[in-house]
């Protein structure tokens, strides 16, 4: 009576193993492209990219300009964390000891010493970030910009030990009751998912440039393809020295600037 | 064999009770972080991995370290190791099994995780991770389950066994060369970007692994009328003994290749971990205890009388087990934030609750184990008779 009760137990068991198994081979049978048109306004690129001009972001009519900042906050969704740890940022300013920590003299002249530079995702070709995703829940585009998908991803945060750039932000806590005014035309997030920077890919298909560089007065951020020579970017790096975040690591970052 | 799990002295009985309390109070916990998600925990957007992940990191060592036993047993005929290598196989399960609670715990989404399988991505170091893990587990209760059972019955094991014996011993490599994967090949954290993080790993944990056992095994021999064998034990502290000057020897050559390079981004996380950055020095106190707890080990591992005086024996093992999980289950993986990407030094520390369902995971890993060594011994005095 026990062996066969056993033997019932262990044929059911992969019976069952068996049954759910075929929900997966079917799931990978209907795993098709989907087809859609992309919106004939949309701008597209090979590879986007920007170019942040620090002497035109110094010389903005206000002091501590943060209209960039605003406007992306605004475009995202993005609260307003008061534990600051827990803090999500997709844009913001850092000394340039902290932007380029290994790059910093000490002895550099008193303007690039204290005023801010922006920091944000740096869109980079060999994103570390995507390389760890154990989802594809971060992503490349055909565009070069590096994605989230809210939907898919696990929470693992991977992604944030693997960015050397500290760009990526955690919701530790549901991000809602922190948004001042909802913007309808992108989605808020829920708790445990990563976010950052996607350069607007939302605003690109409707063929409107990012909200940060829209919003700045000065026209101190270039947007535009770096694998097309005659885009702004490529003319602005073509023309002024440029530096980028901690190249030496090979993650070929995509923000550049212009010194 | 699973009913003689259900009976036992009071003393097993208490050890189960008090177990299932600590197991409760995580729970509680646990339910706490359900409701509020990780913000309940004490990490953030520069450590955005704490104490789970350690432990996770830690205890994949331990599992590991069943391969101890297994190895020189069924590949080189060491006899003595006939009786225990089931206590290794069970002690494997027990620490997979936590391994796996550990990052569940950590997930923003756990509700998600099996999106690791509907999505693979191949080129994720914790895809292959989540694969290896789950597999070793799946092996070593097979092997562990077929072998007892079999010596409960006075028989051999199936056949079919013996592959899977053979399989999980490289297999035993693998868990913790891909844990160590996991964090040493991401540009820009310097302190974990070192090519002997996988050797450092399989070395700790062959050493920290089979001292637990050697402990396990006393605790055994004390409470049941199963006698793991002093030869055994004796073959586990060669083990322990090399294990532990090869860990120790890896660590003096992280801080050679730091400090003679004189690279600021390989030294800066040994600096904060050992003397302190800016005045912020919350894990010091670890570390050095770390230092004392690992050269006082080696010490006892290398005194005359270690293989007569059972108290040097356990203060060895003690030393080894808790300086290793000092290492790696505390410096290790919180230290790889320290500095952030700005190169700051922002600090981390657990929060209560955190500590709360760390606990419970470590109680529910020690309530498994104690549930399959009851059962494993119990099927060994029976045998016996």
């Amino acid at each position: 009576m026990e062996t066969s009760r056993r033997n019932f137990l262990k044929i059911g068991g992969l019976c069952a193993l068996g049954l759910s198994s075929l929900e997966v081979a079917e799931a990978f049978a209907k795993s098709q492209t989907a087809k859609f048109l992309n919106n004939p306004q949309a701008v597209t690129a090979k590879r986007w990219a920007m170019a942040i001009d620090v002497k035109k972001c110094w010389q903005a009519e206000k002091e501590n300009c943060k209209d960039c900042i605003v406007a992306c906050d605004w475009a995202h969704n993005i609260p307003e964390i008061p534990v600051q740890r827990q803090e999500v940022r997709w844009i913001w300013n850092e000394k340039f000891e902290n932007a380029f920590p290994d790059q910093e003299s000490s002895l550099e002249p008193e303007e690039i010493r204290e005023k801010p530079f922006l920091v944000l995702c740096n869109q980079c070709l060999q994103a570390p970030c995507v390389r760890v995703c154990p989802t594809k829940a971060t992503f490349k585009n055909a565009e070069g910009i590096t994605m989230m998908d809210y939907h898919r991803c696990i929470g693992c945060r991977y992604c944030m030990a693997a960015c050397p750039y500290g760009a990526r932000s955690f919701n530790w806590r549901d991000p809602r009751p922190f948004i001042k005014k909802i913007n309808p035309a992108y989605p808020t997030r829920e708790r445990g998912v990563v976010e950052k920077c996607d350069f607007c890919v939302e605003r690109l298909a409707f063929g409107k440039v990012p909200a940060c560089v829209e919003a700045c007065k000065s026209k101190a951020l270039i947007f535009g393809d770096l694998d097309d020579p005659n885009s702004d970017v490529r003319k602005a790096l073509a023309s002024r020295y440029s530096i980028r975040r901690k190249p030496g690591l090979g993650t070929m970052p995509g923000v550049y600037y212009l010194i | 064999m699973l009913e003689r799990a259900l009976s036992g002295s009071a003393a097993y009985k208490r050890l189960l009770g008090g177990l299932l309390i600590l197991m409760g109070l995580g729970l509680a916990a646990y339910i706490t972080q359900w409701e509020h998600g990780l913000m309940i925990t004490g990490m953030g957007r520069d450590v955005s991995w704490g104490l789970y992940i350690a432990q996770f990191t830690f205890l994949v060592g331990v599992a590991a370290s069943a391969v101890m036993v297994v190895l020189p047993y069924y590949i080189h005929d060491v006899k003595v190791f006939g009786r225990i290598t089931v206590l290794g196989e069970f002690l494997a399960i027990a620490s997979v099994i936590m391994c796996i609670m550990f990052v569940l715990i950590d997930l923003g989404k756990p509700m998600r995780v099996f999106n690791v399988f509907l999505y693979p991505a191949p080129n994720s170091m914790l895809f292959w991770d989540v694969l290896v893990l789950n597999g070793y587990l799946l092996l070593n209760i097979f092997i562990g389950w077929n072998v007892l059972e079999a010596e409960r019955k006075g028989t051999h094991y199936p056949k079919w066994v013996k592959p899977l014996i053979y399989i999980s011993i490289p297999w035993a490599v693998s868990i913790h060369t891909v844990t160590a994967f996991l964090i040493a090949g991401l540009p820009g954290r310097e302190f974990w970007l070192t090519a002997i993080m996988a050797a450092r790993f399989l070395a700790s944990a062959f050493c920290s692994g089979p001292a637990l056992l050697i402990l396990l095994a006393l605790i055994v021999r004390k409470y049941t009328n199963f006698d793991p064998g002093k030869e055994a034990i004796d073959k586990l502290l060669t083990i322990v003994t090399y294990a532990m000057l090869v860990s120790v020897f890896f660590v003096i050559l992280e801080f050679f290749t730091a400090f003679y390079s004189n690279i600021p981004g390989h030294m800066e996380t040994f600096k904060y971990l050992f003397v302190g950055v800016d005045g912020k020095h919350a894990l010091v106190p670890f570390m050095w205890l770390f230092v004392i707890l690992a050269v006082a080990g080696v010490a006892l591992l290398l005194h005359p009388n270690i293989r007569k005086d059972e108290n040097l024996l356990v203060a060895a093992c003690c030393c080894v087990f808790f300086s290793m999980w000092l290492d790696k289950g505390v410096g290790l993986i919180i230290g790889g934030f320290i500095p952030n990407p700005f190169g700051q030094i922002r600090q981390y520390a657990p929060t209560v609750p955190e500590l709360m369902i760390t606990i419970g995971v470590w109680a529910t890993g020690f309530f498994i184990l104690t549930v399959l060594y009851k059962i494993a011994v119990s099927v060994k005095e029976e045998v016996r008779g």
